[in-house]
């Protein structure tokens, strides 16, 4: 792992590439070779749910490569846009009135471009209140110059909440290209890449362990899968990915263990929630649902990482102290 | 590439990129036939999304009914009408000065349809903002037994009047879907009154099916 260290940038980034999607195309390959089997129908679902993962992996894997190439500016409109499907999918699951309209609107198109504009612009301290403080007085002065009493806490909670996880949170990923940390200059991408792998990693582990162990649920209303156990496993598997990737962080082999485990347990805990919201508007998952329409299901792939952008990006500082 | 070519390829862009516009093809099949696509109507938006969400050549040959009065009024107005969508234009109301014969309000859709183009119309005649669809109006019905080898589409579409409510300018990017089901046609001896309640009844029953 130390010669790997002493590899210059580029030759890091190259590694990283090749191994990546080396590994994916060695998956795809073993994939394409079984489904030439014949499989009984339930086995058959889950292959082809296994497919569907598969492909949103390559997508993601193509996405964050392309954001790699385009230099911090790219991965900067990269996660708006992302932020922006998500906020859509997001605003489609919640039931908005016709006087949240102006506030809708503030939301797309000016509360997330300037966010995204803050962090493009390294003005680190704006980019971390804009929407904690100024967002959230604006939204329910927007909402309330409607002149729309009916159920307005609830409504502009909502707007306030959906803002603040696919906006906020997510925003915080690209922000890791921005930290100026001692003896990491250029090297930011590094970080969010690290930051994905653990999220990913921390969720199949948890999958894993919730499909062999049959924990007891914690929550069964919300989600039978998520049991204490499954969601330890998950967080360990993040910390061992974490352990193994320490090479391309600024972080000590100990420290990129525990950075690994918090971003992987916030991330599960965040689909965690998402569950729970799924379950209050009515779907199983955020795709192909009578009461959604069109949904692609982004939200459900996203919504890890802008729950466990914003913990591991003050992980991150609270270390340097900076 | 012509520049109504351009424009067109960037509103369906926007059209998409805002509400997602998928088509949903529940018992007809995105093919070229002659055809009637008869929908609710909530938002100046219906159209755009109804639009983009036909596969690339159907665009071309099928075309809206545009209000006369409204959409000629100033050049831009026009030009998108005219230049991008090919419109329909219809005149509101009758002559009433007496010069001249009465136009037809449908004469200009029969002329579309008797060229072999598909139309795309609102029934309900104006942009309703209740949970259902009001009653449809007659014109459909006379196109249907004029042309009763054009295929009657029902389209329903869903969610449009959250991007875009009565009254508002700038949509709210919100998934919608257009839903497009099995063609209806008019039973022999149908009375006109049973055949716009039953067209009706079948843009509805595609509510739940997305």
């Amino acid at each position: 792992m130390g010669a790997l260290r002493s590899l210059s940038v580029s030759q890091q980034v190259g590694l990283l590439f090749v191994v990546l999607f080396g590994l994916l195309a060695l998956v795809t390959i073993v994939a394409f070779s079984r489904t030439l089997r014949d499989l009984p129908p339930e086995q058959a679902g889950l292959r082809e749910r296994f497919a569907r993962e598969l492909r949103a992996l390559w997508l993601g894997a193509l996405v964050f490569w392309v954001s790699w190439a385009s230099g911090p500016l790219g991965s900067t409109f990269l996660f708006g846009f992302v932020s922006f499907f998500a906020l859509r999918e997001f605003v489609t699951l919640t039931h908005t009135r016709r006087a949240d309209h102006r506030a809708l609107l503030l939301a797309f198109f000016v509360i997330l471009p300037m966010q995204y504009v803050l962090v493009g612009t390294s003005l680190l301290n704006a980019f971390t209140v804009f929407i904690p403080v100024y967002v959230f007085f604006a939204i329910p002065v927007i909402s309330a110059l409607a002149n729309d009493p009916f159920r307005f806490l609830e409504r502009t909670a909502k707007i306030q909440w959906g803002i603040t996880v696919t906006v906020y949170g997510m925003s915080h990923a690209p922000a890791l290209l921005l930290l100026d940390l001692p003896g990491y200059h250029e090297r930011g991408a590094f970080l969010v890449l690290f930051l994905v792998l653990v999220v990913v990693a921390a969720q199949l582990g948890q999958e894993y362990a919730s499909r062999r162990l049959r924990r007891r649920p914690v929550a069964r209303a919300i989600s039978r899968s998520f049991s204490w156990r499954a969601f330890s496993a998950g967080a360990g598997a993040a910390a061992v990915v974490g352990v193994l990737l320490y090479w391309v962080t600024p972080f000590k082999p100990l420290a990129a263990l525990a950075m690994g485990a918090i971003a992987g347990a916030a991330g599960t805990l965040g689909e965690f929630v998402m569950t729970a919201l799924k379950r209050d508007a009515g779907v199983r998952n955020f795709r192909g649902s009578s009461s959604v329409t069109g949904a692609v299901g982004l939200l459900d792939r996203v919504a890890p990482l802008c729950f466990a952008a914003p913990v591991f990006f003050h992980s991150v500082r609270g270390y340097f102290g900076i | 590439m012509t520049l109504p070519e351009a424009a067109g390829l960037a509103l369906a862009f926007i059209a998409r990129l805002v509400t997602g516009a998928q088509g949903h093809w529940h018992g007809s099949a995105p093919k070229a036939e002659q055809r009637i696509y008869f929908a609710n109507h909530q938002s100046h938006f219906d159209w755009v999304l109804i639009w983009a969400a036909l596969p690339h050549d159907l665009r071309a040959v099928t075309r809206p009914i545009a209000a006369r009065d409204y959409w000629t009024a100033t050049p831009l107005k026009h030009w998108i009408t005219r230049e991008i969508f090919n419109a329909v234009y219809v005149s509101r109301q009758r002559n009433k000065d007496g010069s001249g014969e009465d136009e037809d309000p449908l004469e200009p859709l029969m002329e579309a349809l008797r060229n072999g183009d598909s139309l795309v119309i609102f029934p309900e005649g104006t942009r309703g903002h209740a949970a259902d669809p009001a009653a449809f109006k007659s014109g459909l019905f006379a196109l249907a037994q004029a042309f009763p080898d054009v295929q009657l589409i029902p389209t329903w579409i869903d969610n449009v009047q959250r991007v875009m409510p009565k009254g508002e300018v700038v949509p709210v990017p919100i998934l919608c879907a257009v839903v497009f089901g099995a063609p209806i046609a008019l039973a022999p001896g149908e009375e006109r009154r049973a055949f716009l309640d039953r067209a009706r009844a079948a843009v509805m029953a595609l509510r739940g099916v997305v």
